[in-house]
């Protein structure tokens, strides 16, 4: 870490300092972006109501049969929690956007890439470990044994983080596009099908006693393997964007 | 020193302009005039490396910036029209986290300082959004008390100033220019800024 910069006085020194190096650019990026997200709290609340509102309605629609929620219940639960990540989605750098902040993240001397890494987690912290947290609880008016509201919050937790990134090319991509709403979801859903299959899967698995073992190592590699791309595909989407 | 070489802009189907050549010594104050729609910003933003030229190169220090891109950006302060200030944060929390994706951070103290050198002294606590225009846009502008970056490119910065505002920061560009710094800069307000070694780049004049 360098030292704090003082005020500059006549006959500063100008030169292009060594400053707090990636990692701590990409501390203070994830620190602002969460400072962000609490003082719009309303936004991150909104994407749970309207989470758990979608859920709810599956079994005031289909009727409280246990034996019919019993099997659709992970996967609604996942079909719900893919499109409230989607509906938060066009915060990630839509506001960014629009007031200049990404012109100086794309003139930042750190790799753009780990800028957009930082944003990414913001995101997942904000929406996806919630979404975790909030999937037993959902879960359980589906009529879903406790083992099965296990394996369904572990998946969502190694899921979301799929959907943050994916998402996050897509958002970059359609930057100020009219109608880029619409057009991530087009661009994205698709994407996000195996995500949705290992996942609602797992639990199909564990309830039918199979194990869930091999849907969710399944869900860690494609964690891992999006981990290692997407955020050279935000970059790049983001440079392109701000031509 | 900064050296654009044949420089030419395309937007759409339009042509900006064309065969911009200028070599910017170290200390010199490069104001870039034309009409509205000359292609001001773009030239800018082109210098800055956010857009692509149509045609030829920026010379860092003798290379092309897109080569040296590390850093050049390392060198350089881009303030544009939009200044990058967040709604939901305050002006301390704003100017340390620009500083910091500059990679200069800054402590509170320091930050500090800087806005209340910009006259901002009473009103460091209020989210920006409560802010006046002129107000927002000196929090955005005491990023240039700070930094140490020898480049610095700046458009339209005397919009929404007050003339005291407006002088506080023609002599902060004069310090710059005397620390041995390059200023690339617009503005269509009459401004004057000390400067040993001034230039003029016009666009549009050949069209």
């Amino acid at each position: 870490m360098s030292a704090p910069l003082q005020a500059a006085a006549p006959g500063k020194v100008l030169a292009a300092q060594a400053g707090a190096g990636a990692g701590g650019m990409f501390l203070a990026m994830l620190r602002r972006d969460l400072l962000l997200v609490y003082r719009r709290r309303a936004d991150a609340i909104t994407v749970l109501v309207f989470f758990s509102i979608v859920v709810s309605l599956f079994p005031l629609g289909v009727g409280a049969d246990p034996a019919l929620l019993r099997p659709i219940g992970a996967g609604v639960v996942w079909v719900a929690a893919l499109l409230a990540s989607l509906l938060s989605l066009q915060r990630l750098f839509g506001a960014d956007y629009a007031d200049g902040t990404l012109e100086q993240i794309l003139l930042s001397p750190q790799p753009l890439a780990l800028t957009a890494l930082a944003k990414v987690l913001a995101h997942w912290i904000a929406t996806g470990i919630p979404l975790a947290l909030m999937s037993p609880l959902l879960g359980m008016q589906f009529g879903l044994a406790a083992d099965a509201l296990w394996i369904l919050t572990v998946s969502v937790l190694l899921g979301t983080p799929i959907l943050s990134l994916v998402g996050a090319v897509g958002a970059a991509l359609t930057l100020g596009l009219r109608g880029g709403n619409l057009l991530v979801a087009l661009l994205i859903l698709p994407l996000n099908i195996p995500v949705l299959i290992l996942g609602a899967g797992a639990v199909d698995a564990a309830q039918s006693g199979l194990g869930a073992q091999a849907h969710l190592s399944l869900l860690a590699a494609l964690l891992v393997a999006t981990l290692m791309g997407s955020p050279f595909a935000v970059a790049a989407a983001l440079r392109i964007s701000l031509d | 020193m900064l050296e654009l070489r044949n420089l030419a802009c395309v937007r759409g189907e339009r042509r900006l302009f064309a065969g911009v050549s200028q070599a910017i010594p170290v200390g010199q104050l490069v104001r870039v005039r034309g009409d509205n729609g000359a292609g001001k910003t773009s030239l800018l933003r082109l210098v800055a490396g956010l857009s692509e030229p149509a045609m030829g190169q920026v010379l860092w220090q003798g290379s092309d910036s897109r080569q040296v891109r590390e850093p050049f950006q390392r060198a350089l302060v881009y303030l544009g029209h939009a200044s990058g200030i967040k709604d939901e944060l305050d002006a301390v929390e704003n100017l340390r986290a620009a500083c910091a994706l500059a990679d200069e951070p800054v402590a509170d103290g320091a930050a500090v300082d800087a806005l209340s050198a910009m006259g901002l002294g009473g009103r460091l606590q209020l989210e920006c959004k409560v802010l006046s225009a002129g107000q927002r846009r000196r929090v955005a502008l005491a990023r240039l008390l700070l930094t140490r970056k020898p480049l610095w490119l700046l458009d339209e910065p005397f919009n929404a100033l007050d003339p005291q505002a407006v002088a506080q920061l023609a002599a902060a560009v004069g310090r710059h220019l005397e620390a041995g710094g390059i200023c690339v800069y617009t503005t269509h307000q009459p401004v004057e800024i000390a400067a040993d070694n001034a230039a003029e780049l016009t666009l549009g004049a050949r069209a």
